[in-house]
């Protein structure tokens, strides 16, 4: 698991597209204006849907809204597609752990009038 | 030690190796030296993610017991402002995202405009926050600063938000607990919007230094790593939005 | 004792400290303050952690005298409870968190993988910064009254009842949190982009894989923490009611958050000292690691693990019975990776060629207590059992066992181990072992009384005691004055040494690993050029073609 790639390091040159880091992709701007333009639609999507009576849905609709823009971003914005398996692990470890903490503090809060949460 | 020639990188290590400099010398190369410190402002945005679920977690129990607190405590919240704010922050991101890119193909000019509008973008997130907090203090809706219940206990008085939602009277009690909502919205926008404000110092450090050229000679990690912890309080912002703004719009 | 020794120095009418290393390379005070070598903020923490071990300790026995007589007559009650608050506060943040990673960990971990610094040695030292801007917070808090609470704050006392410092103390603590969460990135960050070429994870000393596993229960347990003391202090300060039941609040709230850091913080605690005793026994057995794999797995394994028990802590608190069910049954889990680390141990222990230099010594201590300690821990992991034996001395001496016992034993074997190596000097090899043998004495009658304390019914937190208690208290005060004695001589002798001590070379203790292939005291960049790594961890055989090939000559 050695984290030394053999690729060779070109000193700068002045071809400024070229990609002289390993992992380095560098993202277009088209990418980003469609990341752009779907979080301000999905922005709007979520403003409407709180308008509509969904019962329990209105919370779960808005959350999975949420996600998809936050998975956007993370995605897109902030290169984790175009990074490392480390970065997405380190990524996947934390949103997991986030959810241990909120998850096991549940089963005291949820089960403490059995039923009635 | 071996008496091989150390070998670093696929390529012998010779006295007349030069390094850029802006490369560290606990460094081997500046490609170590960009990963590292990308992977470390990752590490770092997790501790940041553990720092906030604690008030996730907080929300989550206090929104699911005095829900309809919560619901009346949202409707005083501004949609108009909550959502501008929103597509402030998305749009700072984007300009954000476009300045990274302005450092990685060297366009020092346009760099400068993107940090700038972001800069400008974060300020005004800023002055529409200050806005609504102000809103708040008027109509004593600070926890812990003459709190009042009045708006919750006879919404009628509240003649603006009750012509959009006609809100129910609730009972002493549960009116009480929107003390409670409220705190988590100060203490949540409040721990965000002073994470905004570090990122906003930082990107005035950066402008002043994308203006000489710190940042388009191929050294783009100050950028790229700032540009996630930027993207990082954005993320957060996505998820108090509908989680404090949009509880329960519907009348 | 067998007079059998590994300990091999240089001739010491020609041999002499080596005029350029760490320590020499620049003088004055500002070449410290401002230092970004690993090595210096090493021995910036190693003092700081010393002073405020020895505050923490004088708390400890103005404990242990109170309770010599059944009744509070030598302090207050009031003042009883100030004093064990700060002796848990001090204790915990200030010296067990820190002590192995920041002062050795930060130390070796760079040699150990073949770099030249951490990766973010500007960091490091704000990490030092940050830790002494807690401790100088917490002295504060002692003389300007003291905090009360004990040092897990419980709600709602903390928050509505108690009339003392919590805030300055909330405030030192989540300063000094962020001390340990810089170092914990930086040492998952620089183990994994800064290994030489050739060091393979599987390569690694245990040392590493155990500071790895408490790096990542510090950077991401510690921000929850940063958390709930924020949360803390607005709630006493602006009375926000998150932890209020009039309110709406709940204080149960506060203890969940709390814990979720404080369970793994103990695994912080002791995983680093378990990298050390992997050192040292395998050094002084002259044996490799046995079941490496099954090591390095364990204690990521205690990792992890670690983070899903913390509501054994709160078994009476109020929690419901399925969540008590739930987390016992986690916390049975959670033992079997500590109990794998000591059976490995063991069995690299046989058919070793075994010698009692003073490490090893505090590493035998080590296993021994940190077994009963943890033992006893499994047995309060159990709902029932622990139903009766909460908040009883029973628990006083578990955990004293496993920090105590464990790792402070573990601390000072890692002091000892890496001391030539941090100063090129040895220490006087008679007195040292003597101060382990009575520290292991001293530890044994002070706390083996409390188990039993516990199980009789006595509280834990009490000023005052009913008399039938009174002989095995004075058992264990007793007990502690002769740990105090076991632990103010290591400081006397090490700082003799530093002036008097043997010339210790290179590798005075045939240790594998890459930090004892460089000289004593180091240079600042550790390495004069990055070393390949071909061997694997452990290879004792490595080190004997090594020797074969060297030419010996030191300075």
């Amino acid at each position: 698991m050695s984290e030394h790639s053999t690729h060779e390091a070109t000193h700068e040159t002045h071809e400024h597209e070229q990609e002289h880091e390993h992992e380095h992709h560098i993202v277009s701007p088209t990418i980003y204006v469609i990341v752009a333009a779907s979080l301000l639609t999905l922005t709007a999507t979520t403003v409407a849907a709180s308008y509509v009576e969904m019962y329990v849905f209105n919370v779960v609709v808005a959350l999975a809204i949420a996600v998809v823009k936050a998975v956007l971003v993370v995605l897109f914005f902030m290169h984790a597609k175009y990074s490392t398996k480390l970065t997405k692990l380190t990524i996947i470890s934390g949103i997991f752990l986030l959810f241990g903490l909120i998850g096991m503090t549940l089963t005291d809060y949820m089960t403490r009038a059995w039923g009635q949460w | 030690m071996s008496d091989s020639p150390v070998i670093a990188h696929g390529r012998l290590e010779t006295a007349s190796d030069e390094h850029p400099s802006y490369q560290r010398h606990h460094f081997e190369s500046v490609e170590q030296q960009a990963d590292t410190t990308n992977f470390a402002m990752w590490l770092f945005l997790l501790t940041e993610v553990m720092f906030f679920g604690g008030l996730f977690t907080a929300y989550l129990i206090l929104r699911n017991w005095y829900y309809p607190a919560f619901v009346e405590g949202s409707h005083q919240l501004n949609i108009f402002w909550g959502t501008a704010n929103t597509s402030v922050l998305i749009t700072s991101s984007f300009t954000m995202a476009m300045g990274v890119w302005c450092a990685e193909t060297r366009r020092k000019n346009a760099l400068v405009l993107c940090l700038v509008l972001t800069f400008v973008l974060g300020l005004v997130f800023l002055g529409i926050k200050g806005i609504e907090y102000h809103e708040k203090w008027v109509k004593h809706h600070v926890p812990g600063l003459n709190y009042s219940a009045e708006s919750f206990l006879n919404p009628a008085s509240d003649h603006e938000v009750y012509a959009e939602y006609h809100d129910k009277p609730l009972m002493p009690d549960m009116a009480a607990k929107t003390e409670l909502y409220f705190f988590l919205y100060f203490a949540m926008t409040g721990m965000h919007a002073l994470h905004m404000i570090i990122g906003i110092g930082i990107l005035a450090f950066m402008i002043f230094r994308a203006r000489a050229g710190a940042y388009t000679n191929g050294h783009v990690t100050f950028v790229e790593n700032f540009g996630l912890y930027w993207h990082f309080v954005d993320i957060i912002w996505i998820f108090l939005f509908p989680l404090l703004y949009l509880i329960s719009r519907h009348q | 004792m067998s007079s059998a020794t590994i300990v091999s120095l240089p001739d010491q009418s020609t041999a002499r400290i080596p005029k350029v290393n760490f320590l020499t390379k620049e003088n004055g005070l500002l070449s410290w303050l401002l230092t970004g070598d690993h090595k210096r903020i090493a021995v910036l923490y190693l003092i700081s952690i010393t002073f405020f071990f020895f505050i923490g300790g004088a708390l400890a026995g103005l404990i242990r005298l109170q309770l010599l007589t059944p009744q509070a007559d030598l302090l207050a009650t009031d003042t009883y409870n100030k004093v064990f608050t700060m002796h848990g506060v001090i204790m915990v943040f200030l010296f067990l968190v820190p002590s192995v990673p920041a002062t050795i960990g930060n130390f070796v971990i760079p040699m150990m993988v073949g770099a030249k610094d951490l990766a973010l040695p500007k960091i490091n030292l704000l990490s030092w910064y940050l830790y002494v801007i807690g401790g100088i917070l917490v002295i504060y808090t002692m003389v300007s009254g003291g905090v009360d609470t004990g040092w897990t704050f419980t709600t709602p006392l903390s928050t509505h009842f108690s009339n003392t410092n919590v805030v300055s103390t909330g405030i030192a603590v989540f300063i000094a949190g962020f001390s340990s969460i810089f170092t914990g990135l930086n040492f998952i960050v620089t183990i994994h982009k800064m290994r030489c070429p050739g060091m393979t994870w599987f390569r690694l000393p245990l040392f590493v894989w155990s500071h790895y596993a408490a790096s990542i229960l510090m950077v991401l347990g510690t921000p929850v923490l940063a958390i709930t003391l924020v949360l803390l202090v607005l709630e006493r300060t602006v009375g926000i009611g998150v932890f209020d039941p009039a309110k709406g609040g709940d204080p149960l709230l506060f203890q969940h958050l709390f814990w979720f850091y404080s369970h793994p913080a103990v695994y912080i605690m002791i995983l680093p000292g378990m990298g050390v005793i992997s050192e040292v026994i395998s050094t002084f057995s002259r044996k490799r690691v046995f079941g490496y794999t099954a090591v390095a797995f364990s204690s990521v394994a205690i990792a992890v693990f670690g983070f899903f028990v913390w509501a054994h802590h709160m078994f009476i608190m109020g929690i419901s019975n399925y969540a008590v069910l739930v987390f016992s049954l986690l916390t049975m889990l959670v033992a079997v990776p500590s109990a794998i680390k000591i059976f490995n141990w063991a069995f690299t222990l046989y058919k070793g060629s075994i010698t009692f230099e003073t490490p090893m010594l505090y590493a035998f201590g080590f296993m021994g207590l940190f077994t009963i300690g943890g033992m006893t821990g499994v047995f309060l992991g159990a709902s029932g059992t622990d139903i009766q034996l909460t908040e009883t001395y029973f628990i006083v001496a578990h955990f004293h066992f496993v920090m105590v016992g464990g790792m402070l034993m573990a601390f000072l074997s890692g002091v000892h181990f890496w001391w030539p190596k941090i100063t090129g000097r040895m220490y006087p090899e008679k007195i040292s072992q003597m101060a382990a043998v009575v520290t292991f004495i001293g530890f044994n009658l002070t706390f083996f009384p409390q188990f039993i304390l516990g199980t009789l019914g006595m509280p834990r937190r009490y000023a005052s005691y009913p008399p039938e208690f009174q002989v095995l208290n004075v058992f264990s005060t007793a007990g502690a004055s002769i740990l105090g004695v076991g632990y103010l001589l290591p400081v006397l002798y090490l700082t003799w040494s530093l002036r008097y001590g043997k010339i210790a070379g290179d590798n005075p203790w045939q240790a594998t690993g890459l930090e004892w292939q460089t000289q004593s005291p180091p240079l600042t960049e550790n390495f004069t050029r990055i070393p390949i790594m071909d061997h694997e961890a452990y290879d004792y055989d490595w080190l004997e073609r090594q020797k074969a090939k060297e030419v010996a000559s030191v300075g």
